[in-house]
């Protein structure tokens, strides 16, 4: 086994780990803390492929601001333990055997299409590449993300602005 | 490097849109609370400049931006549609938020940016470009629909609709993740040609769909709908069941019309959701006793009739989307701004028992939502029923007799719920006394404009099916 695929299954493990924990913790800052173990696993995965700057847009945006985001709603709330209701028991019993037969699926399917990836997938793409491709063919959804972000503020100033 | 000016004109609508409602918003802050009417006067005149842009670009047919946003006479249809759409809505929610206390600049910026994304969404050619589009009309939407924000009923139906339709936008986001993964392109026109995972793109479509679905609240994903359009402001719930509803509508059309994989997997699933959403809305509606309520419902049937004309798959089926498109949006944009007035302040007049008597107090008011209701249940000489005519004409002709008939009974079924507003209006009496107000006249004029574009479109229908014929033709 090569060494990359030793560092693949370490990785992919430690996200699925982290995902896994990510549920059953009862506690939201726990939650938290496992979500950031996932992202920093997906970061290696991605500088796996060769996606230098993927790895590093995913540390610092992820990892890092929405993180410190999420940890500061939990803070802000005082979000304690949660609770179990009814429906969470139900969500064991129900859900649990539905999410484990969708993942039994989905292997199945990928698994039966697998080595016909597209060509795309061939060969790292390097971060220039990338750069190219969202400034010049994608220039325009990348633009027009600037009016998303615009309205996302109006929102939150018409939510929180003060009754005049 | 700079877009050539032929792009521009062809994005001149969403140019405009985006414009006119940053204006909006400086402006804001500067009109004085007496005069906010000018506020309102300026993004009407930024959704008309959008209309007039619409037929700017429409001399400059083709692609723009490297193929990812197209100018066809499909695209500047529903940019009309949408533009109308905007100007209807504008003009019918001023004097409901005066009402309200509620009148502030950034309603009609938001109005002014959901049109945008619209507008994108019916353009685009790359499912990147859709999905922006998509969201800035989503989230634009989410925040106007929690406008009222000292209802508690408001904001939480504004909390399900954004927790809802944030898991769908991803369920959209995730199947394009896919589809780029199995064929290595995210243009439409492109992804035929490449060979891929035809599992993975599968997958992908799949989840597409899903997401699209619950724009349009289409069965199994139509829960949210009732909540969230009795919680919103009238004036909002009107935009919501039409502008966006027809831009998803379309952009599902897109999709399903330019890629071979969608057509041949979604086939079923549209001819099996087609079913359940026109029973599902009708059904639900029989039992409404809150107005606004029982349009959320038959907003929900509507959409199932519309998936009838979708599973035709032909050129009638999507002419007869476009048209029912612009039926739909005229009646049901009616028949809501007729219900913001007859709420009253604070929204309190929406049982269906406390319309009772209207007809002989307010017959203006009485006439008019009778029309309206008319043309949602389908009686000739009204549009709705030169729209339900043409789906089950494109249903017959792809020998869709099922269907057809699924169709033809759930139009009995919604006679019930629809014509007991107009018995309990005409002869019953009044259990308690509600303060007549006189109609505002912009909220006349969209009346006005509303029934007389139900009624031409139900006595001369050529001229605007001729439009629709023409935009069904989609390049492949």
């Amino acid at each position: 086994m090569s060494l990359e695929l030793v560092l693949f299954f370490v990785l992919a493990a430690m996200a699925i780990g982290g995902a896994v924990s990510l549920i059953l913790q009862r506690h939201p800052i726990h939650s938290a803390l496992s979500l950031i173990v996932v992202m920093v696993a997906l970061a290696g995965l991605y500088l796996l492929l060769g996606a230098e700057f993927i790895a590093a847009v995913q540390i610092i945006v992820y990892a890092g601001a929405i993180m410190v985001l999420f940890v500061f709603v939990i803070m802000l709330l005082n979000a304690g333990v949660e609770a179990r209701t009814n429906v969470s028991r139900m969500a064991r019993y129900v859900g649990l055997p539905l999410g484990f037969f969708l993942t039994v699926e989905l292997a199945y399917w990928i698994a039966g299409g697998a080595g016909r990836q597209a060509p795309v997938s061939a060969g790292p793409t390097p971060t220039r590449e990338l750069a190219r491709m969202l400034f010049r063919e994608f220039v325009f959804p990348f633009e027009l993300t600037s009016i998303l972000i615009l309205i996302a503020i109006l929102g939150a100033v018409v939510l929180a602005k003060k009754e005049t | 490097m700079f877009a050539p000016i032929e792009d521009l004109y062809r994005l001149a609508p969403e140019l405009v849109l985006c414009t006119f409602g940053i204006l909006v918003m400086l402006a804001e802050p500067f009109v004085p609370r007496k005069r906010s009417g000018l506020v309102a006067f300026l993004a009407l005149l930024g959704a008309g400049a959008a209309l007039a842009a619409t037929r700017l670009s429409w001399a400059h047919p083709g692609t723009a931006f490297y193929g990812l946003v197209r100018v066809d006479d499909f695209s500047i249809f529903l940019h009309f549609v949408v533009g109308a759409v905007a100007v209807l809505v504008i003009l019918g929610s001023r004097d409901y938020l005066e009402r309200e206390g509620l009148h502030r600049g950034e309603f009609y910026a938001l109005v002014l940016f959901a049109t945008a994304g619209m507008g994108v969404m019916v353009s685009a050619q790359e499912l990147v470009t859709a999905f922006i589009g998509l969201e800035i009309s989503s989230i634009s939407s989410y925040i106007l629909a929690s406008f009222r924000r000292n209802v508690p009923k408001s904001n939480e139906s504004a909390m399900k609709y954004f927790l809802l339709g944030s898991f769908a936008t991803s369920f959209f986001l995730y199947g394009v993740a896919l589809v780029y993964g199995a064929t290595g392109t995210t243009l439409l026109s492109r992804m035929d040609s490449a060979s891929g995972n035809p599992t993975l793109l599968r997958l992908g479509l799949g989840m597409i769909f899903i997401g699209l679905a619950f724009k349009v609240a289409s069965a199994p994903f139509q829960l949210w709908t009732p909540d969230v359009y009795e919680g919103a402001p009238t004036p909002v719930t009107a935009l919501l069941s039409s502008g966006p509803k027809a831009a998803a509508f379309a952009l599902l059309l897109r999709i399903f019309d330019t890629v071979f994989a969608a057509s041949q997997l979604w086939v079923w699933a549209i001819w099996v959701s087609a079913a359940l959403t026109m029973f599902a809305g009708n059904l639900a509606a029989l039992v409404q006793s809150n107005v606004k309520r029982m349009l959320a419902y038959s907003s929900i049937a509507h959409a199932g009739y519309i998936l009838v004309a979708f599973a035709a798959r032909n050129e009638i089926g999507t002419a007869a989307v476009l048209f029912y498109l612009v039926a739909y949006a005229l009646m049901k944009l009616g028949a809501f701004t007729m219900v913001t007035h007859l709420g009253g302040e604070g929204e309190r007049r929406l049982e269906i028992n406390d319309y009772a008597g209207l007809g002989s107090q307010q017959p203006a008011a009485a006439a008019f939502l009778t029309l309206y209701l008319f043309s949602l249940l389908g009686l000739p000489v009204t549009a709705g029923f030169l729209g339900k005519f043409y789906i089950f004409n494109a249903a017959l002709k792809s020998h869709l007799v099922w269907l057809a008939v699924l169709l033809a009974i759930n139009t009995v079924i919604s006679a019930y719920y629809y014509l007991r507003v107009i018995v309990v209006m005409y002869m019953r009496e009044p259990q308690k006394e509600w303060a007549a107000t006189p109609i505002p006249r912009a909220v006349g004029l969209v009346l006005v404009l509303t029934a007389a574009g139900t009624l031409y479109l139900g006595l001369f229908p050529n001229y605007l099916m001729e439009f629709a014929t023409q935009s069904a033709v989609l390049p492949r």
